[in-house]
């Protein structure tokens, strides 16, 4: 994963609430076994249907509950691969939100109405390290969690992380009687 | 109970311990692909069990290699491939146990009390009926479960949902979730674990408690979560997976439900004696109204928008609605109850002649099952389409679809633009509404009907 340091850029508005990963991604297009050539696909039906037009800017102001459904990470790849590094909104779905930060699509949360001033700004700049989006009508601070702040910063790879406590869970394992069963029994 | 189970599984501070990993074909290559990358095995192969489902033709082909569609056969092929490199065992097409993961897991005693539980799939809620902690989760996260056994998380927080009375007759689990999804909305759970709770829950099935936490995912809702008793031991004796120890396993799940005294970030209150049949409207699960009531007015622009969808106008009677196709199935209702409930429906009817139905088990076991009690026949003998195990029209990945502009009662969990097909509109109901609906043609008050 690419680190996150600044985003800037022009700004796509997609001012609409709930935007399910269904519309993001239709299923047809979850057949592939590859991660990279979803972008084309974004929005398929909503885009075709002249229902929306989107511009590949680095960055998408989005409305409430943003990516709810179903956990595909096809929707972030796809919405990477058209082109967004970052995504500004109300609110997101929890997994959606979770699979962004671990592909280094950058979500971040501001309050509706200043989402609705940088779609009409038009152009922002996002600093991770700072905190804030930049824009005519002002600079705005935003939250996010430290550690996941740290890992799009350096661009880590979560698994290696997690490997160098292997110690740990190691001796999780020994500690805990084995919960559930074998699977390969059956 | 949520708390309980989170802190037994810290392994370190936000890093949790999975118990059981669940796999399918669609979220898992790019995973597979992952770990070959960087040269990384999966750690517990043996906590960890695959099975094919969205792709899979119902129609009754009988392995992978013989489905015809080509995108979807590489899924499956690849699934079928990346468990035997990395030693994960599968029941894929043609098995005993091949079924929709969120079916197959609990049908085979799997999932137990007490357990950590993940899966590439939203509606891993559904395990946690039987008092287990069950999320969904992404590509990169079955990666890095597969890689470590061990999911990065931040901790939720907790809801408490508790119901009070006895379902009226006519009145299911899913219009229980259908009717609290509509009451505190789409985003009404986001960023909590949910614990259903009070007497109305303690009353229902293991089946009936899977589709309620199952649809915790379509409230926002990280987790859901029902405490486990005697019913959920009774579910778990003599499955195959079941604890060779199960006495005492079952004293340990004694220990699991919340205390008296447990504090809720959110507590709800509903009365499940007032609840009717539901069925949805909308292109969301919380657009949702009474059996017996109209279409609503729309007040924002997103409903606007769903009814433009849906073709429907403010005022027009739920009832009146005339339906294209019925679809008993999915994760949510294709379980042997809800088999019974809709089949007690049906018997000595006929679907109505302007539409077409079919009903899609949950699993092969689920399949045989009601083969041997006579289901099929009833369902066959009344016009119904009878299939064979996957996640079918739910998603519409696989042949089963609705063609644009066709309108369907469907005992699924989803009613989103385009989710059954493109252009394809989505009624939500119970397993007995949706059989109803089939014989008339239209959404019928099952109280009165009959
Ligand atoms: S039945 Fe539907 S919701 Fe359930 S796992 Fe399959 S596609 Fe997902």
């Amino acid at each position: 994963m690419e680190p996150v340091e600044i985003i800037e850029g022009c700004v796509s508005h997609l001012p609409r609430a709930d935007v399910d990963t269904d519309q993001i991604i239709p299923k047809q297009f979850l057949k592939r076994v590859e991660r990279t050539g979803f972008g084309e696909y974004l929005f398929y039906d909503w885009i075709r249907d002249g229902e929306i037009e989107l511009e590949p800017n680095p960055i998408l102001v989005a409305g409430p509950n943003f990516g709810c459904g179903s956990s595909r990470e096809h929707a972030p790849w796809a919405l990477q691969d058209f082109g967004f590094e970052a995504i500004i909104a109300p609110s997101f779905a929890d997994i959606f939100y979770g699979n962004c930060m671990k592909i280094g699509l950058l979500a971040v949360i501001l309050g509706e109405r200043d989402c609705r001033a940088i779609a009409e700004a038009g152009a922002a700049r996002i600093d991770l390290d700072d905190q804030t989006v930049d824009f005519a009508g002002g600079v705005l601070r935003f939250e996010i969690d430290e550690q996941a702040k740290h890992r799009l910063r350096h661009g880590l790879d979560d698994i290696g992380i997690t490997l160098q406590s292997a110690a740990a869970i190691d001796a999780f394992e020994a500690a805990a009687p084995a919960r559930g069963a074998d699977t390969r029994s059956l | 109970m949520f708390d309980k189970i989170w802190d037994a599984h810290e392994v370190a501070e936000g890093l949790i311990y999975i118990d059981l990993h669940l796999v399918h074909e669609v979220t898992s290559p790019q995973a597979f692909d992952g770990l070959r990358l960087e040269g990384r095995g999966v750690r517990r192969p043996d906590r960890t069990i695959a099975t094919a489902d969205h792709n899979v033709p119902t129609d009754g082909t009988m392995a992978a290699r013989l489905i015809a569609d080509e995108l979807s056969r590489v899924q499956v092929e690849t699934l079928e491939r990346n468990c035997e490199e990395f030693s994960v065992p599968i029941h894929s097409l043609g098995s005993d146990d091949q079924g929709i993961v969120h079916v197959i897991g609990p049908e085979l005693g799997l999932t137990q009390p007490g357990l950590t539980i993940v899966c590439g799939d939203s509606h891993t809620s559904t395990h946690g009926a039987f008092g287990a902690l069950a999320f969904g989760i992404g590509t990169s996260e079955v990666e890095h479960v597969l890689a470590t056994q061990c999911l990065v998380q931040r901790r939720p927080q907790t809801m408490r949902i508790a119901y009070t009375g006895e379902l009226g007759a006519g009145v299911t689990a899913k219009d229980l979730i259908l009717a609290t999804i509509g009451r505190l909305g789409t985003r009404g759970m986001v960023g909590h674990a949910v614990e259903y709770a009070g007497e109305t829950i303690a009353g229902l099935s293991m089946e009936n408690r899977m589709t309620i936490c199952n649809m915790t995912i379509e409230g926002g809702g990280r987790a859901g979560m029902i405490a486990p008793d005697e019913t959920t031991f009774a579910w778990i004796e003599g499955r195959r997976a079941a604890p060779a120890e199960l006495e005492a396993a079952v004293a340990t799940w004694r220990e699991l439900p919340s205390d008296d005294e447990a504090a809720f970030g959110t507590e709800v209150e509903i009365d499940a004696a007032s609840l009717s049949p539901m069925v949805t409207w909308g292109t969301n699960p919380g657009q949702v109204v009474e059996v017996t009531e109209a279409v609503p007015e729309p007040t924002t622009e997103t409903e606007e928008r769903a009814l433009r969808y849906m073709d429907l106008e403010p005022g027009r009677a739920m009832q009146e609605i005339a339906l294209d196709r019925v679809f008993i199935g999915s994760c949510t209702n294709s379980r042997i109850g809800d088999l019974r409930e809709a089949a007690s429906m049906v018997e000595g009817h006929r679907v109505a002649d302007t539409l077409t139905a079919m009903v899609v088990p949950g699993s092969a076991r689920v399949k045989a099952q009601a083969e041997a009690e006579g289901l099929d026949e009833v369902f066959r003998a009344a016009g119904f389409d009878w299939r064979s195990a996957g996640c079918s029209m739910c998603l519409g990945m696989n042949p089963d679809i609705l063609s644009p502009g066709e309108r369907c009662a469907s005992t699924s969990n989803r009613n989103f633009e385009g989710r059954q097909g493109k252009g394809g509109r989505t009624h939500l109901v119970s397993p007995k509404m949706a059989a109803a609906a089939a014989i008339e043609g239209r959404f019928v008050d099952i109280r009165e009907w009959e």
